[in-house]
């Protein structure tokens, strides 16, 4: 819990919002099908219940045939998150393993697996993606992901490669591979500590294409159209026409999920970077010097200057805070 | 002589989560123009720390706690008060620093990029710092390399293709390339063996002696200082334990730290000596407690050590005014009987 905390202090603003955006779709995503008030596919008979906008009812409305929006929402961030989750993993593990063997083993391996990957660098993914689902007998959620994780490792993999392959020159490899330090404990031990932020980042970058490819797929039909997910939740809305019938609580809300879980994506990314490099933490941004906001870059602080006008509310706010008791100590004097 | 730089009760804490760590405590040192002022102490004594704390560019959590710098260069000044440093905006400082005080930074050979020419880098700095065109400045960047001692030709050079020493002396070029009153050399030399040293030593005074600039020369090595500077300043524990001609320093030495660090070296003259250490390690600048830092490794310590006061006083019996000891007990004893 300490060294939890301890990241969290560090972690820039922008991650921390990533962080808590991504936290509240998760949560959606665990409890969600749970708290969902109606069942999502269940049609309401009732021809009044068709198409109402948000009410104290129904929080979101209702589709055409009486469905609850936000029970169809609440379930489809499941289904949506565990497939890029789960094709994020996969294509990720992919990418370390073909990346770092690639780049380690070097030679004729080498060869061939840059073939492997430049090869599936120029295949243009959408439009296989479209064909291999739309030939595919069955359109559920486990071939999807096997597709997706298939065709979206190639990235990572280039990049794994190319950082291992300066790792592996560096004297530390050299000299831990002197002292006899097998080959497996060198690439988990040595080499792949300093790829933690790039993985990382591959694997944020992988959820997120998991994401819009999922529901750019879903949108034109290529899924099981008998689950809800965010992307079947845009289908239907699109083929029931919601956009000309003005019923923007059908489409809005799914389409804002997923905007909001890339953008969470994408802020919880530059947090990464950070995590994995201690030399860009300590560069970075500012400290508190005597309750003061002093950055990396500013001239070496003088403590009278900055004791001398302190902000009426900063001033209250850090007396409360630990580092108050070293404000009043005397230049060069007793801290007790 | 009249000051150029000079630190009054400079102190210099890191804030850390277990309390300040008292790098530099109420350290008086001034430097005059044209002399070359040599700062020595081991490792963690806070040399470092004094020269960048001065200059304002150590990170948070540095912090400097109390004293003040003034800058009594005659371009800043122009008759006038004395510049404090401390006070300094940003901006001001961006325009004293390398224009009135360069620093030549540790380990500096390795500070040149090594994807550029040499040229490309020296006029970088004199771009920086100075309004003047183009071919004046590529002109200016030739001489600089004209003065210490390498060929023009070398401007086009990459920094691998040059020697460590050369590397060396295009750092020293650099800092001098806005013709500053003071240059800070953080041991500039330490890398290089001791002939390349020679080389460079030789050529730094030669420059002192034709440009006229003052020198805050940092080392660990009290033997070069010797050679070289006008006044050496021992430090130890973040305390200027003694200040004085390198003459009366090596003659006198009236601080049992810095007798110590006189035994660690052979003489090349005289009869052959046992050589002797100074046992034990600094003490925790955390927590240094009251009284004489050295008293615990010291030969000489007397109960009362532990409530010295560490103010420097002139040394009983020296000619110079310039002499000074934070030692009462070497001092009351009486060196120079």
């Amino acid at each position: 819990m300490r060294i939890l905390g301890n990241i969290w202090r560090e972690l820039p603003l922008k991650a921390k919002v990533g962080v808590v955006l991504f936290g509240l779709f998760i949560l959606a995503a665990i409890i969600g099908p749970e708290v969902a008030p109606y069942a999502p596919g269940y049609s309401n008979p009732s021809i009044s219940l068709s198409l109402q906008p948000p009410s104290s009812q129904y929080l979101l409305g209702t589709t055409q045939s009486g469905q609850d929006v936000l029970s169809q929402l609440l379930v489809g961030i499941r289904l949506t998150l565990e497939l890029a989750l789960l094709v994020g993993v996969i294509a990720t593990a992919l990418s370390v393993i073909v990346g770092v063997t690639s780049a380690f083993l070097g030679g004729v391996w080498d060869e061939i697996l840059s073939l492997l990957t430049n090869v599936f660098l120029v295949i243009p993914a959408l439009p296989l993606l479209i064909l291999l689902l739309g030939y595919l007998p069955n359109r559920g959620q486990l071939p999807t992901i096997i597709v997706l994780a298939g065709l979206g490792w190639q990235w990572g993999a280039r990049v794994i490669r190319a950082q291992t392959l300066t790792i592996r020159n560096r004297d530390f490899i050299a000299a831990s591979r002197e002292t006899g330090e097998k080959t497996w404990r060198i690439i988990f031990f040595e080499i792949m500590p300093n790829e933690v932020s790039l993985i990382a980042a591959s694997f944020v970058n992988t959820v997120l294409y998991a994401i819009a490819a999922s529901v750019a797929l879903a949108f034109i039909g290529l899924a099981d159209l008998n689950s809800w997910s965010l992307g079947t939740m845009l289908y239907w809305a699109q083929s029931a026409q919601a956009l000309e019938l003005g019923a923007w609580w059908w489409f809005l809300p799914p389409g804002i999920a997923v905007a909001l879980i890339g953008t969470a994506l994408v802020l919880l990314n530059t947090g990464f970077d950070e995590l994995g490099s201690p030399r860009l933490r300590a560069s970075r941004g500012s400290a508190r010097v005597a309750g003061k906001k002093v950055w990396a870059t500013d001239p070496t602080p003088v403590l009278a200057m900055l004791v001398g006008s302190p902000g009426r509310v900063t001033g209250f706010l850090h007396s409360f805070s630990r580092s108050s008791l070293l404000d009043n100590t005397p230049a060069g004097g007793e801290l007790r | 002589m009249k000051p150029i730089l000079e630190m009054d009760n400079l102190s210099v804490a890191y804030r850390s989560d277990g309390g300040d760590v008292r790098a530099v405590e109420q350290v008086n040192l001034t430097l005059h123009a044209g002399e070359v002022v040599g700062l020595c102490g081991e490792s963690g004594s806070g040399k470092s720390t004094l020269a960048y704390g001065a200059t304002r560019l150590l990170r948070p959590p540095a912090l400097v706690t109390g004293g003040s710098v003034r800058y009594y260069g005659r371009r800043i000044t122009q008759g006038g008060d004395p510049a404090d440093i401390l006070t300094l905006s940003k901006r001001e400082l961006h325009a004293l620093r390398w224009r009135e005080i360069a620093i030549v930074f540790q380990s500096a050979m390795n500070a040149l990029n090594p994807v550029l020419r040499v040229q490309d880098q020296i006029l970088d700095a004199i771009r920086a710092h100075l309004r003047i065109s183009g071919g004046e400045a590529r002109e200016k960047a030739a001489t600089l390399l004209d003065l210490v001692g390498i060929p023009r030709a070398r401007l086009r050079s990459y920094p691998h293709e040059l020697s460590g020493g050369m590397r060396q002396r295009v750092m020293i070029a650099m800092a001098l390339a806005a013709d500053p009153e003071v240059v800070i050399m953080d041991e500039p030399t330490t890398a290089l063996d001791v002939v390349v040293q020679r080389d460079i030593l030789a050529q730094i005074v030669e420059l002192k002696e034709t440009l006229g600039f003052a020198i805050l020369f940092i080392t660990h090595d009290l033997s070069l200082l010797l050679e070289l500077a006008d006044r050496i300043a021992v430090m130890y524990a973040g305390r200027l334990l003694e200040t004085g001609s390198a003459a009366e320093l090596m003659r006198d030495p009236a601080h049992p730290y810095t007798r110590g660090l006189l035994n660690s070296f052979p003489s090349l003259r005289g009869p052959r000596r046992e050589l002797v250490g100074i046992p034990g390690s600094p003490p925790d600048l955390r927590d240094p407690g009251p009284g004489c830092p050295f008293a615990p490794r010291c030969n000489y310590a007397l109960p009362s050590c532990s409530e010295v006061d560490m103010t420097l006083a002139r040394v009983v019996g020296t000619p110079g005014p310039e002499h000074l000891t934070a030692c009462p007990v070497l001092n009351k004893q009486g060196v120079l009987s």
